[in-house]
């Protein structure tokens, strides 16, 4: 073998073996770090397991949204139209967030079956709808 | 009358860009010189088209014409001039025409500068850009007509989205477009190179400025879009990982690893079938980040056209188009052989190493953006990819990147010879982690002493970078701009690196509730409501707030957040209220009225982030200084000197 050729050995053996750690480190960093995403139907149906944290979508029942006067709480209901999952909330909610409006939110469940939110997000879009639910909506929409 | 005239320039449009196409293509591999040089007048027809059509809908939004649906949807009689022009790439139809329109403007550009190129080989690559434009064109024309009429005409519009309404959004898709569309660019010169057969240092040196420009654009392009984030949608949040921010990031990362290895390709004739490949793949990426945000296939933020023709058909030219050119590609790469050898610690080495961990990088926010929609496609719909895997893969690959390029601008063409580089790049780091130990000791009291390595990281980067520049003036010898351009572009690199482990550890945050004269304290500054009044704007009701911002009691400023309550859409938008004091942003948005008089805010302190929007800035600039470089003049200077027969054949 010529030194020329040991040498570019030397450089693809390094390139493989930096590339394979690569994926391999990307991989389980990708196990690890997934999150889940269901719909009040798939929390009914006992999909959320324990305390784990996951991604809740769905549409914001119309006559839900509670507030503790003066403070940060507030709890309101998701709903796909088929079943129900009450959330609550302590923090400011996005601009977009309204009732009949889609949103997802991410928390996990209590032992009492209530969504408890760190985060909620709602779209740029009105007529947003959360994935899976899209198909099941009544067709009437409120707003402008 | 004029939207049908509007319409009618679009079809007119495509068939001289079916033209183009046909001439610059097929003309050179006829070997009809004719044909070829008949290019450049399709090139110009298109623009013209395009172009009015672009101003015959600036001039429907301006004059309020709501018989056209688009303007109906998008406009209103109360919206502002400023918004009612930026309103044209306010939605899909509109911002589809955008992008056909720049894509002339960089057909046009490439005309005009090429004039000095070799006939056949301007003549494909004009031709190649023709294909984009028919696709674009065909797709606009079959699915997103903008100049669809709503009969009976409507009495008022149904306003621009409110979120749109500002200026930071009214300039950032125009900048990221140039950028996207810019990227064709390179791709076409591939392209021809493919058809040429051939590739030498001159082709490296003609498709450098274009691609380095494209580069530049997309950059501006990103950290505005970041910026107008933080300010408005995000809460403060500069960058979510959300689809479409990865579709505009993956193209990036490409094409700056394209950039490099042109670079190599241009000095050392190496590397040829690898920047083809890489410039295929940027605009292949582009292309990809186009069909994400139109079909609505990913949930995000940005969607806005969610229809599955539309969809279908972007898929399908994707296919066309990358597969094409991939096809091309493993025709003709083997042709481009290339035989240099080069050293282990040469400076190809370095860009070698640059270029496998942009595109790992690129690779592993690839993965992260589509497996939701792989594991979609297995009946597994119910994964979602955040941050938490972003994050550290992405760090995984960019923190070896950021070290070996300190290293690596000192590195020799083809030798492998550092020797002389030891001493001052051990001085450089040692004195760069004392920095950082005493940014994260002195300022920060020791919190996150992680930091020391993102600080460390980034001045050991802005230190190794100015030692040969600052060694060339003091023995004054000439800079030339391609070195002081690199130089300032590496600069901006460290900047945004440092800005982002600053705003990554020290940001503090916290929603408060606040009743009028009560105070709330946020990262050691108190933030104290006055109280909150009602104003009107031009198209807006807002509620005002008043805060009063101390630390140890000493007044800093006044901030006054407000959220708009737009009258049409009835949307409510928030637009914080900002202070920066020393490159650390004092921000708090407002939020609800939670009833007892109280308000909720969102406080937050951010150190360093404007120096998070001046790395891009720099880089950017350093992509300018770059292109402006003589060699680039020279080089078409010389192509200008050979014989013009010369020229047809050699090419």
């Amino acid at each position: 073998m010529t030194p020329q050729r040991r040498k570019r050995l030397y450089l693809v053996l390094g390139i493989v073996a930096g590339v394979s750690v690569a994926t391999a480190l990307a991989l389980s960093a990708f196990r690890q770090n997934v999150t889940f995403y269901f719909i009040p139907t798939e929390v009914a149906a006992g999909a959320a397991l324990g305390d784990q944290s996951f991604r809740l979508g769905g549409m914001v029942t119309a006559g839900s949204v509670r507030r503790v006067p003066g403070s940060l709480q507030v709890s309101f209901v998701l709903t796909d139209f088929k079943h129900n999952v009450p959330v609550t909330y302590s923090g400011v909610l996005p601009d977009l967030f309204r009732e009949g409006q889609g949103v997802i939110a991410h928390g996990h469940l209590d032992a009492h079956g209530v969504f408890v939110a760190d985060e909620v997000l709602a779209k740029h879009d009105e007529k947003y709808m959360p994935p899976k639910i899209a198909g099941t909506a009544p067709t009437a929409r409120g707003g402008s | 009358m004029l939207p049908e005239l509007g319409h009618f320039a679009l079809v007119l449009a495509l068939v001289l860009a079916a033209l183009q196409a046909f001439f610059g293509i097929v003309g050179p591999a006829l070997g009809r010189d004719r044909w070829a040089a008949a290019t450049t007048s399709a090139v110009a027809g298109q623009f013209v088209m395009v172009a009015t059509a672009v101003g015959i809908l600036v001039y429907a939004f301006v004059n309020f014409d709501f018989s056209v649906l688009y303007v109906a949807e998008n406009s209103n009689s109360a919206l502002p001039l400023m918004y009612r022009i930026a309103a044209l790439w306010g939605a899909h139809e509109g911002s589809l025409l955008l992008w056909i329109f720049l894509l002339a403007v960089w057909t046009l550009a490439v005309a005009i500068a090429s004039r000095n190129l070799p006939e056949r080989f301007a003549a494909r690559v004009l031709g190649v850009l023709g294909v984009l434009s028919f696709g674009f064109l065909l797709f606009t024309l079959a699915t997103s007509d903008p100049f669809r009429r709503l009969i009976p005409a409507a009495a008022d519009g149904r306003d621009l989205n409110p979120l749109l309404q500002d200026p930071g959004l009214a300039v950032h898709p125009p900048v990221l477009y140039t950028g996207y569309v810019g990227l064709a660019v390179a791709f076409s010169f591939a392209c021809a190179a493919m058809l040429e057969g051939r590739m030498d240092p001159d082709w490296a040196r003609w498709t450098r400025p274009w691609t380095t420009a494209a580069w530049a654009f997309l950059t501006c392009g990103i950290a505005l879009g970041s910026w107008w984030s933080y300010y408005t949608l995000g809460w403060g949040g500069y960058w979510e990982w959300d689809p479409v921010e990865n579709a505009s990031f993956m193209p990036w990362l490409v094409a700056t690893a394209l950039i490099h290895s042109l670079a190599v390709t241009e000095k050392r004739g190496l590397f040829k079938s690898w920047t083809l490949l890489l410039a295929i793949l940027a605009f292949s990426l582009s292309l990809l980040g186009t069909f994400l945000v139109r079909s609505g296939v990913l949930v995000s933020v940005h969607s806005f056209a969610a229809d599955p023709s539309r969809g279908r058909f972007i898929l399908a030219f994707l296919g066309l188009v990358i597969g094409g050119a991939l096809t091309l590609y493993a025709w003709r790469a083997p042709l481009l052989k290339s035989n240099a050898g080069f050293d282990l610690l040469s400076r190809e080495s370095f860009l070698l190493f640059n270029n496998i961990l942009l595109v790992v990088a690129a690779a592993t926010v690839l993965g992260g953006t589509l497996a939701p929609l792989i594991a979609d496609t297995f009946g597994q719909s119910s994964l979602s990819v955040g941050p938490p895997y972003f994050r550290p893969t992405f760090l995984l690959a960019v923190i070896p990147l950021l070290l070996l390029l300190s290293v690596g601008v000192h590195a020799n063409w083809k030798r492998g010879h550092l020797e002389a580089a030891v001493r001052p790049l051990l001085v450089t780091l040692v004195v760069a982690g004392l920095l950082g130990a005493a940014v994260v000791f002195g300022a920060y009291g020791g919190r996150h002493a992680l930091a020391i390595i993102g600080f460390g990281i980034g001045s050991w980067i802005i230190l190794s970078s100015l030692l040969d520049p600052v060694d060339r003036l003091r023995r004054h010898l000439s800079l030339s701009r391609a070195v002081l351009g690199m130089t300032l572009a590496h600069i901006g690199l460290a900047v945004a690196v440092i800005a982002l482990t600053g705003v990554e550890s020290y940001t503090s945050e916290s929603d408060i509730a606040l009743a009028a004269g009560a105070s709330a304290q946020v990262g050691g500054y108190d933030f104290k409501l006055i109280g909150t009044q009602p104003i009107e704007g031009a198209n807006y009701n807002a509620i005002r707030a008043t805060v009063i911002v101390t630390r140890d009691g000493q007044p800093i400023t006044t901030l006054y957040p407000e959220s708009r309550t737009f009258w049409v859409q009835q949307q409510t938008r928030k637009v914080a209220g900002i202070y920066n004091r020393h490159g650390t942003d004092l921000f708090i948005a407002l939020g609800d009225d939670l009833g007892a008089g109280r308000w909720s805010f969102r406080a937050q302190i951010r150190p360093l982030i404007t120096l998070l929007w001046l790395g891009p800035l720099f880089m950017a600039l350093g992509g300018a200084l770059a292109l402006s470089d003589r060699r680039y003049r020279m080089a078409r200077a010389a192509a200008r000197a050979a014989p013009p027969g010369a020229r047809g054949e050699a090419y």
